[in-house]
């Protein structure tokens, strides 16, 4: 959102070019700059180069097994979000507290910790780790494990989201749904849904961006196996480390695209919802 | 009566309601709550020695103070640039400025080891420019900076938006040159929400691992931050003194988080009548 | 004159807010901005702060001009409708606020910011927060603090629209006593008519960015110098071409050669006064006042015929009004 302001009454002249210059210079190096380069690279010798740094079978399965997770990773946390949602904002119970603390955890935990801890869960010497073997089944460095992570790091989105639009539009409209008849699924499906739609959309775009993104986690659980257990942020890592930079810059661009999409949505979403305060778009997207 | 209204529970005889609470709880603790345990006790397991030993040694140490010291510079940086950035956004008119408040959100779409690339691309070895920060200190700063850039932005833009212009007026009409508003007005009113953006900044920032990972280099007692050092336990099957320095990141997050909710609580004290 | 303005004219965008108005104020005087919403009487008062710059036209204060100076150096004192209070500071510090800009002394400073505290009754009210008082304390804060710099012209943007009535009608009452005790040159922008009517010593009534009348608040009522102007100030009657007075219509048991039939929808007894509403043979509604008397010595009754006749009644031509018996 960009709601705009007349300029200030007697703001110097002078002064609000410095300002002008600053902030955007800085944006332009931090951000714009970097991210031109990495095009430009990917393309200076053509299509064909860059294209077949994504097309081969590695590139391809990391694409593969980064979808995978992400089909996986944003339906889970939606409905969690949606359910959370309602229950954190409708339900009274004590712990709420807890739930809300736990929801934002994942925002205040770095990517690696997050890793390590379901490698302690999961991994060989971990809690389940003997279960786990005994039963053939394998949780950490492989896909269970990558999904595992991935929920963990995209969980707080929709929640948040929904919830102060949940606590906004207050439940008269759901008890004059009730006094005429509609049983709670009906309320649901047909007012309350309705209703969180905008915000629900918005909380699944930043999931799934956040999905696409993860890095740091996934790095420790999978085991980086290429071709195997490696998701596209993985392979970058992977490619730049075998000084493959077309390929690396490449495989960039693909995540950057999508990024780049997750930004035009975001902004049309936003036009959609009517609240005043969206400014902030969710703290955390991507580590 | 509003807020009555909204926080009437549903009648917890209710079969759905149960339902759902069962499994929020149960969603909640299998994937945050048991992962979260499982690290802080793992950190603990060994003895009190051994946890000691981990934090202490020289490394970690080292990983600790440099990752703290970025992040407070980082924290500060933002504090600054982002009240700058978010002015022009809101106060400003120039051309393309919707699409400079799109792009902001960047940091947030993309990956971070993207982000580190990028970097890596114009400030790093091969850079067209000639700067070569790679396996610098410097580096370190660049990618937290890019990947905290929204923070601080996006918590002053609502405050701004909202601020009573009425209020500037009056302390023009009243003698306040351009300057004195600023200072005695307009900045003490973004306050607090310079310091949410700040706390979230420096949170994002002490733990950020994929961003700095290719640019920094990693080098031990140089460019090694947390997170990397964390990875580096792990991958040499010390998972004990990974878990232990973890706990003591996590637990300096919520005390920052909790320590700067509280500065907000007292710089807005004057809201609450 | 302590404010003139003179072809004042100020266009947002095609949308024109002040069309080409000239105003003066004699000094010490409490002068009303009246005005329906949208007839520019807020923006002619930001013009005269310097928070708004004409298009066209000159401002001067106190003899010089002062068009193209800022309002930091205008010496206006300005009141906002919703306060404008600095809520992260003291009510002290807000009352100060314009004395500590101008580097006064504290010992000053506090004498200064006490007395007006005291002036505007909230003494005891000087370490809390804006956010602690309620509607009617905030506005009596801003008022001191417009006046602490000892401004040269006070000006009020709609003051008491943020407060609920009897606050309103309290503080009304207290603005006059105020500035009968300390006259300064006053404007006070407002949209009711009554208010307007009982705190100023001259009302300026504006519509759609002109000025269509000015004078004391009984020669806008009792000569009205448009048709824009009777309406707007004070209750009235349309009869056919005419415009008459509640007050003026007169009810009479039997008919006479000049009165009209009408039948008595309601009669509103209002204390002293007595509304009675009446439907004409032609359908028009209007209304009488009557005293509480003299209703009862006609023994008034819902669905009643009477006839009335207009004691006093006033027509206008284009612009000219001509008052006829």
């Amino acid at each position: 959102m960009t709601g705009r302001q007349k300029p200030a009454p007697n703001s110097g002249r002078g002064g609000r070019y410095v300002l002008r210059v600053a902030g955007l210079g800085y944006l332009a190096l931090l951000l714009l700059a970097p991210l031109s380069l990495v095009f430009w690279r990917t393309f200076e010798h053509g299509l064909g180069p860059a294209w077949g740094a994504v097309s081969n079978p590695a590139a391809r399965h990391a694409i593969l097994i980064t979808l995978v997770i992400t089909a996986i990773a944003v339906p889970a946390n939606t409905v969690f979000g949606v359910v959370c949602a309602i229950v954190v904002v409708r339900h009274r119970f004590r712990g709420k507290g807890i739930v809300n603390a736990l929801v934002d955890l994942p925002l205040a935990l770095s990517p690696v910790v997050v890793g390590l801890a379901f490698l302690l869960l999961y991994g060989q010497s971990g809690w389940f780790g003997s279960w786990l073997t005994e039963h053939g089944i394998q949780v950490v460095f492989a896909l269970p494990g990558m999904v595992l992570v991935t929920i963990f790091v995209s969980l707080p989105f929709v929640v948040r989201e929904v919830v102060p639009v949940l606590r906004e539009i207050g439940t008269e409209q759901e008890q004059a749904a009730s006094t005429l008849g509609a049983s709670s699924w009906q309320t649901f499906r047909r007012i309350t849904l309705p209703a969180i739609r905008w915000a629900v959309t918005y909380g699944v775009v930043l999931t799934t961006a956040r999905a696409l993104g993860e890095f740091g986690a996934v790095s420790v659980i999978s085991g980086r196996i290429v071709g195997k257990t490696e998701t596209m942020t993985l392979h970058v890592q992977e490619r730049y480390q075998a000084f493959d930079y077309v390929g690396a810059y490449a495989s960039a661009v693909v995540l950057a695209l999508l990024a780049l999409t997750t930004l035009v949505v975001l902004n049309v979403v936003r036009r959609e919802e009517p609240r005043g305060d969206r400014a902030e778009p969710g703290h955390e997207a991507v580590r | 009566m509003v807020e009555a209204a909204a926080a009437r529970p549903a009648s917890p005889a209710r079969p759905g309601a149960a339902l759902a609470q069962g499994f929020v709880t149960a969603y909640l603790s299998v994937i945050v709550l048991l992962p979260l345990a499982a690290v802080v006790w793992r950190a603990g397991d060994g003895g009190r020695r051994r946890l000691w030993e981990a934090i202490s040694n020289d490394q970690a140490l080292a990983a600790l103070k440099l990752t703290l010291a970025a992040s407070v510079a980082v924290a500060v940086i933002n504090a600054v640039m982002g009240t700058v950035i978010a002015w022009i956004l809101v106060r400003d008119r120039f051309r393309g400025q919707s699409v400079v408040n799109a792009v902001i959100d960047l940091p947030f779409a993309l990956p971070t080891v993207v982000a580190g690339l990028t970097l890596l691309a114009l400030y790093g070895p091969n850079g067209p420019v000639g700067v070569n920060v790679a396996y610098t200190r410097t580096a370190i700063l660049l990618a937290l900076l890019f990947v905290t850039l929204p923070f601080v932005i996006r918590a002053v833009q609502p405050v701004l938006l909202e601020l009573d212009r009425e209020m500037e007026e009056a302390a023009a009409s009243l003698g306040a040159g351009s300057l004195t508003i600023l200072r005695r007005i307009v900045l003490p009113n973004l306050v607090p929400a310079i310091l949410s953006g700040v706390a979230l900044a420096f949170a994002r920032a002490i733990g950020e691992f994929g961003a700095v990972v290719l640019i920094s280099g990693n080098l031990p007692f140089r460019t090694e931050v947390a997170s990397v050092y964390i990875f580096g336990r792990i991958e040499s099957g010390d998972p004990q003194a990974a878990a232990a320095i973890s706990t003591v990141l996590l637990a300096i997050s919520l005390a920052v988080l909790f320590g700067i909710g509280g500065l907000r609580r007292w710089a807005t004290r004057y809201e609450r009548a | 004159m302590a404010i003139a303005l003179n072809q004042v004219t100020k266009r947002f965008g095609s949308f024109v807010a002040v069309d080409n108005v000239s105003l003066a104020v004699a000094g010490g005087s409490l002068t009303a901005l009246l005005g329906p919403s949208g007839s520019g009487k807020s923006t002619l008062l930001r013009i005269i702060a310097g928070l708004e710059q004409p298009d066209a036209g000159e401002v001067a204060i106190l003899g010089h001009d002062a068009t193209r100076v800022p309002p930091q150096k205008r010496g206006v004192g300005f009141v906002f409708q919703h306060y404008a209070a600095f809520k992260h500071m003291t009510v002290f510090e807000n009352v100060a606020f314009g004395l500590r800009v101008r580097k006064a002394r504290q010992a000053h400073v506090r004498e200064r910011v006490h007395e007006l505290l005291e002036l505007v009754q909230l003494s005891g009210f000087a370490d809390r927060y804006p956010a602690q008082l309620s509607g009617g304390q905030r506005q009596r804060m801003a008022l001191a603090r417009a006046l602490a710099p000892e401004p040269r012209v006070l000006l009020l943007d709609e003051p008491f629209g943020a407060l609920d009535a009897r606050v309103r009608k309290g503080l009304r009452a207290w603005l006059r006593r105020l500035h009968d005790e300390i006259p300064v040159t006053t404007v006070l922008v407002t949209h009711d008519q009554e208010e307007a009517m009982e705190v100023a010593d001259r009302i300026a009534l504006m519509n759609e960015g002109r000025i269509e009348q000015t004078g004391r608040p009984r020669d806008l009522y009792e000569h009205p110098a448009s048709e824009f102007v009777m309406t707007f100030i004070g209750p009235v009657n349309r009869l056919d071409e005419s415009y008459v007075r509640p007050h003026d219509l007169e009810l009479h048991l039997e008919p006479n050669g000049t009165t009209r039939e009408a039948m008595i929808t309601r009669v509103l007894h209002l204390g002293f006064e007595v509304r009675v509403e009446l439907v004409l043979d032609d359908g028009a509604a209007v209304s009488s006042q009557v005293t509480r008397d003299e209703a009862e010595a006609l023994d008034l009754e819902d669905g009643q015929i009477v006839y009335v006749r207009p004691s006093r009644s006033t027509v206008f031509e284009g612009t000219r009004a001509s008052a006829d018996r």
